[in-house]
């Protein structure tokens, strides 16, 4: 990998001086940074949603329930290990390893910060860099999936084998909006580089003038994780636990512990790509002639934009309902790619003007406003269509046969129910028990206006 | 890794490090490739395409083409064989292919013919003589994507975009050929709810076998708020087989509970409050007929207790 960083200029992180002991400690300190981020993200995610449901969370095990998690990957390490007799051994031992080692590569391009001095040698925070990494972050993300769809197919169950297609049929849907939303980014930064995106920028962070590719990202990063509301492979109502219903043990917590890397790289991306990667927010960035875009302070920005996407996720998961299936095709297929690809080729065409043409950015959009303006004139001319005069209500609480569609609703405002057999008859009855002449009043309650 | 290729422009040679990736990749592939020929399950001969498919990304990649690498792993692992488990998940999880001969002679001709393929790629491949092999240089090398770019997309640009029209075209194709025309109006989940509610059947889940407070068997029936046995909530499979609990026995005991509390209630007012009673007991009978399967506006609401003394009585 050195001598590749070394060949490819574009990439603006200089790995020139970095030894393998430099790599070694990078690649640890990455691995043991993703495991603890994977303990402390079930412990957030669990007291998060218990927040929003008021309820007190994990609070028994160590300072705020912190050793939760802890405890809960002894139990699992401790638990029986399961074999089914039907699965297809082999492939169903190799389906979360390859799930967990594919969602462990993904942080390898991730830039966590500058260059920084360690143990006297001058590298940048992030193990490696090439002029394709974001495309290998998502070539990494599509083969994780085989791990998914393999554990579905090899545990010989119908459950598993369900949520299995699903998961495929989710993933590759998903995955082309997702790369679509990515490709506006390339556009404007010239590069699929990680470190050299970052550079892009210093000015602006993307997520501001891509406003509508932010946001097709990040609801195709919910769906590729398979987290609610797009949860479908595991949807526990309809599919058991989905692919990893006949797994148990360790090798069940592979599929876990894939699951929360997955949060975590998806999230990283997106802070990458979008808020401006390690870059200070606005009015810090400026203190002091930038000094908190050097050093190990970058460090600190990173971590609170991942952690800030992670705080999405749950939040969409504690306020959201799953999707019904085919409700989340639609959405995939009808919405977001055609979405996608208007916005890229717009994107692609004011590049385009901008670069070819040698007008300025702001002389493009000033024309372009000029056409929306002169088109919301011209729309302003059009007459309006007449709408039929509404029915006229009449005056008064109207009653209603509530069984009119064949099963009882309730009354709408205006209306009332019409008197109640039962309850005639059961003041009829009072009266002739109180032996009383007089006919039963009944009130009508008027409901709404 | 990539840098290999590069150092072979300056020496000539292949460096030790590209023939330690290449010889222990190179079993591998081949191992997978045979695999492909040999494993019995559809899916296996899938995952051992990818193997040699990601395999080759990395050759790729050593030889400095890491654009066509990493594209090699989304594109074709990533989407195509994707597809393909996809499809060989929903044919079968343990169909196998027929080994029966629906040509005659077919697998003879087959095998001549292989081997005949294989005389022709020994004898070019044995006779041929290899040049001196380069590298890349320069802006290839520098920024690989971009000089794929502006090979596509200046050079072949034509080739790429007739390529580009033949791929819509089939996938328009595909589209056309298995559309269907609705020939009946739509079902949705509206018109299956108002279908369900005309039937006049059991709109909410079935409840559970058994009568908790003293039974919890699944042979047992539920009772409904009536306080009659609901003969569905006993498992299909039991009520087949005749394994089906007496359910006129538990729906009598309920009824002979429900007789002596109304005769507690009904004909026994407790002095102080006469009419309190009185009106208790038919709310007691209207709540009891009324919430059950009929729904509201059924008949039976003007029980009172005489009435429902004589359903006891039944």
């Amino acid at each position: 990998m050195r001598i590749l960083t070394e060949a490819v200029a574009p990439v603006t992180a200089d790995f020139s001086e970095d030894t393998w002991w430099i790599w070694l400690i990078k690649a640890v300190a990455i691995v043991v940074f993703l495991l603890t981020s994977v303990l402390i993200a079930i412990w957030f995610e669990r007291k998060v949603v218990a927040r929003m449901q008021v309820r007190p969370g994990p609070n028994v095990h160590g300072p705020f329930g912190l050793l939760q998690s802890l405890a809960d990957a002894m139990k699992l390490l401790v638990k029986e290990d399961m074999t089914v007799k039907a699965a297809d051994k082999l492939v169903y031992i190799v389906a979360p390893m390859i799930a967990v080692f594919c969602s462990l590569l993904t942080f390898a391009v991730i830039p966590f910060g500058p260059n920084v001095s360690m143990f006297g040698v001058n590298t940048p925070l992030q193990l490696t860099d090439f002029p394709v990494a974001v495309l290998y972050i998502l070539a990494c993300a599509a083969v994780g999936v085989y791990g998914i769809v393999l554990g579905g197919w090899s545990s010989g169950s119908t459950y598993p084998l369900l949520g299995a297609v699903r998961s495929t049929a989710q993933v590759i849907s998903y995955e082309l909006a997702m790369g679509l939303s990515l490709v506006s980014v390339f556009i404007l930064a010239g590069s699929m580089s990680t470190s050299q995106i970052v550079t892009s920028q210093t000015a602006v962070w993307w997520f501001l003038p891509l406003l509508p590719a932010f946001v097709i990202y990040i609801i195709s990063m919910v769906g590729e994780t398979n987290r609610l509301p797009f949860d479908l492979p595991e949807a526990e109502g309809e599919l058991v636990s989905g692919y990893m219903t006949e797994y148990s043990s360790m090798k069940f917590a592979w599929f876990f512990l894939a699951e929360y890397i997955n949060m975590l790289n998806v999230s990283a991306v997106a802070t990458t790509l979008f808020l401006g990667g390690w870059r200070a927010p606005w009015p810090i960035s400026t203190i002091n002639d930038g000094m908190f875009n050097e050093g190990w302070w970058p460090v600190l920005w990173f971590l609170a934009k991942l952690w800030f996407f992670m705080f999405v996720f749950v939040w969409i998961r504690g306020s959201v309902l799953r999707f019904r299936y085919d409700q989340f095709m639609k959405i995939g297929w009808k919405l977001l790619i055609p979405a996608a690809l208007v916005w890229v080729v717009a994107v692609g065409v004011v590049q385009g003007v901008r670069q070819f043409s040698g007008l300025e950015l702001r002389s493009v959009l000033f024309v372009l406003a000029g056409i929306v303006v002169v088109g919301l004139v011209i729309s302003f001319l059009i007459p309006e269509k007449k709408q039929p005069p509404a029915p006229k209500r009449p005056p008064g609480p109207q009653v209603y046969d509530p069984y009119a569609g064949g099963y009882p609703v309730p009354p709408l405002p205006g209306q009332v129910l019409p008197p109640s057999p039962r309850k005639q008859r059961a003041e009829a009855a009072a009266a002739a028990a109180a032996d009383q002449s007089t006919t039963p009043q009944v009130t009508q309650e008027v409901h709404g206006g | 890794m990539s840098g290999l290729a590069t150092a072979l422009v300056e020496t000539g040679e292949t460096t030790t490090a590209e023939a330690v990736l290449f010889w222990i990749l190179g079993p591998i592939m081949v191992l997978a490739a045979l695999g492909l020929l040999f494993v019995k399950k559809a899916v296996h001969a899938a995952l051992a395409v990818i193997v040699v498919m990601i395999s080759l990304a990395f050759l790729y990649v050593a030889q400095d083409a890491v654009f066509l690498g990493v594209v090699q792993v989304v594109v074709y692992t990533g989407a195509v064989m994707m597809l393909f488990l996809f499809v060989l998940m929903l044919v079968g999880v343990d169909s196998s292919d027929s080994l029966v001969e629906t040509i005659r002679g077919q697998r003879w001709i087959g095998l001549l013919a292989g081997i005949g393929l294989g005389a022709v790629l020994v004898g070019v491949v044995g006779r041929a003589t290899y040049g001196k092999p380069y590298g890349l240089s320069g802006e290839a090398v520098d920024n690989n994507p971009t000089g794929v770019a502006h090979i596509i997309f200046g050079q072949y640009v034509f080739a790429f975009e007739v390529v580009g029209a033949l791929l819509v075209t089939a996938a328009l194709g595909a589209l056309v050929l298995t559309h269907r025309q609705r020939l009946t109006p739509r079902v949705g989940q509206k018109e299956r709810a108002d279908a369900r509610v005309a039937t006049g059947g059991r709109l909410t889940p079935l409840p559970a076998p058994g009568v908790y407070a003293r039974h919890n068997a699944m042979d047992v029936p539920a009772l409904g708020p009536d306080g009659q046995p609901i003969e569905d909530s006993v498992p299909r499979v039991l009520r087949v087989r005749g394994q089906e609990a007496d359910a006129e026995e538990f729906a009598a005991r309920t009824e002979r509970m429900l007789a002596g509390a109304s005769q507690v209630r009904g004909n026994v007012p407790p002095p102080a409050a006469p009419e309190r009673a009185s009106l208790n007991a038919p709310d007691l009978g209207a709540a009891v007929s009324d919430t059950g399967q009929n729904g509201p506006s059924t008949g039976r609401s003007a029980d009172s207790p005489s009435a429902l003394g004589q359903e006891d009585g039944k």
